[in-house]
């Protein structure tokens, strides 16, 4: 197949210029256009939480490339236009600003949208945390406060209750989860980090939903929880999951249930494919549609998409991979971890460091590393071609290089 | 081909090593990135440009001079 006259990616962050560079990677030197709603340089999200809200980095350090790595893309990127609707069979997007771009091949990256605590328009003192400048935002607010509640104990909330702790302000962190991202380590390893979150001085408020925001004068006071308990904070922070960022995907006649359905191939339709958070493709290890949230997805499944336009027919299925960065602690995390697996200590010692297996009905499912990034790295190759596994990331997008 | 690393951006995931084994590394102790060869033979470049293309943190450069 001889590829494509023109190729037009929608939403320029880790997905979308992944799939640029693979494309030009892979010697593919057709038109390439790219549209972000965002005016600024494209920036990774993963610092925002991190190095950004803590201040140890500048913003800017937060951009993906430089100036000069992005000329020598030889893209034309079309910054702060929105698209606004797609023409699946004509491969034509409109966008905000009037204009209609068609090309052969079409890629969906637009990432998520933050979920909002309703009736909560235009507090002040209330934030969330998806862009850079909701990230510059934060950092001011928490460098004028005393006190700081974050709603949601999933990943994000977490993250940025350990954040605003090291800053020295009076955190809380109120979940449904029983304890901080169970639902992603199972109990085991989530009692560890709640007990690294409480030594740090986070009180934890868990398995208790958010009633309503508490509000002065159009400020965010504080939230009142489930319980009636409330929780007094100079500001709260919400962090309680993202949809797919698929609003202006109506009416095009694609399958939006929770992201852009995707085949094996991650197609959408024939010419139109999706990748990085916004996507829901079909894994073929696993048997099940998928919707990976996290930063290396973005990049390895842009690389399966380029080659795919480009006439492969490459299959993706990697096992799930992310890490999280909380106080001194890095954990890393290869596959599933079930809440009701087996979780056995392969490496280290159950404290400071270790690597933990996770196994159920006979199967290992999962490898975490807590302070052992290449330990847990090396053990995840059990995970590789198990069943239900499928390969690694890395060798998907080794396999996406083109054999020439 | 010149390869810089910048540890203080690198995150650990180690996508690096799976790609280029030749040219990087990690570190026991916390994973950071250790650059084995920053002048690697030109049967290896074609990995460490990939490498630092998907390095999840932008924390590979390459230069091409030398
Ligand atoms: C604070 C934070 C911390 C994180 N930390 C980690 C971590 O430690 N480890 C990890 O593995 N992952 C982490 N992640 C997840 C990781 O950053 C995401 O998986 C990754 O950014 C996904 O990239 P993407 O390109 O698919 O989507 P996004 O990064 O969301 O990019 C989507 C792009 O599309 C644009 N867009 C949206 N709608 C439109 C439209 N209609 N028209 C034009 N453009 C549009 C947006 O402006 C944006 O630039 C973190 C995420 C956040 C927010
Ligand atoms: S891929 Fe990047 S972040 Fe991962 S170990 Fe290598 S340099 Fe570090």
């Amino acid at each position: 197949m001889s590829a494509p006259a023109g190729v037009l990616v929608v939403g320029a962050s880790a997905a979308g210029l992944s799939t640029v560079e693979a494309l030009r990677r892979k010697g593919y030197d057709g038109r390439l256009t790219v549209l972000d709603a965002a005016a600024g340089a494209p920036y990774d999200r993963p610092p925002l939480s991190k190095q950004i809200l803590s201040g140890t980095w500048d913003p800017e350090r937060a951009h993906l490339r430089t100036q000069e790595q992005l000329d020598a893309l030889g893209a034309e990127f079309l910054l702060g236009d929105a698209a606004v609707a797609l023409d699946v069979p004509g491969r034509t997007v409109h966008t905000a600003h009037g204009r209609a771009l068609s090309a052969e091949a079409v890629v969906l990256s637009t990432g998520l949208r933050p979920r909002r605590l309703p009736g909560a328009e235009d507090l002040t003192g209330l934030h969330v945390l998806r862009t850079l400048d909701e990230a510059v935002a934060l950092r001011g607010a928490l460098r004028n406060s005393r006190r700081v509640v974050v709603v949601g104990n999933g990943v994000l909330g977490s993250e940025i209750a350990a954040t605003a702790a090291g800053l020295g302000l009076t955190t809380t962190l109120a979940g449904l989860q029983p304890a901080p991202m169970q639902d992603q380590f199972g109990p085991r390893v989530a009692g560890a980090l709640a007990d690294l979150h409480t030594r740090n001085g986070v009180r934890l408020v868990s398995g208790v939903g958010v009633g309503e925001l508490t509000r002065d004068q159009g400020r965010a006071t504080g939230v009142r929880l489930t319980s009636g308990e409330v929780l007094s904070a100079d500001v709260v922070v919400a962090a309680i999951g993202c949809t797919p960022a698929t609003d202006w995907l109506a009416g095009s006649g694609l399958d939006l249930t929770d992201g852009v359905t995707c085949d094996a191939y991650c197609r959408a339709a024939p010419g139109v494919y999706a990748a990085g958070d916004v996507a829901r493709w079909y894994h073929q290890g696993l048997g099940t549609h998928l919707r990976l949230e996290n930063r290396t997805n973005a990049t390895a499944q842009a690389g399966v998409v380029a080659a795919n336009i480009l006439g492969q027919d490459l299959v993706y299925a990697p096992v799930p991979y992310f890490w999280t960065d909380q106080f001194d602690v890095k954990i890393q995390v290869y596959g599933a971890p079930a809440p009701d697996a087996d979780v056995t200590i392969v490496e280290g010692e159950d404290g400071d460091r270790f690597v933990a297996r996770y196994d159920r009905a006979g199967r290992t499912g999962a490898v975490l590393g807590w302070n052992m990034p290449k330990q847990a790295r090396i053990h995840s190759r059990l995970l590789t071609g198990t069943p239900g596994g499928g390969r690694d990331c890395a060798a998907a997008a080794t396999a996406a290089a083109p054999s020439a | 081909m010149k390869i810089s690393v910048d540890e203080t951006k690198c995150c650990g995931a180690g996508q690096c090593v799976m790609l280029a084994p030749e040219v990087f590394d990690q570190r026991d102790e916390d994973g950071i990135v250790v650059l084995l060869d920053a002048a690697p033979a030109p049967e290896h470049h074609q990995a460490a440009r990939e490498s630092a293309e998907v390095c999840p943190a932008a924390a590979i450069h390459i230069g091409e001079e030398a």
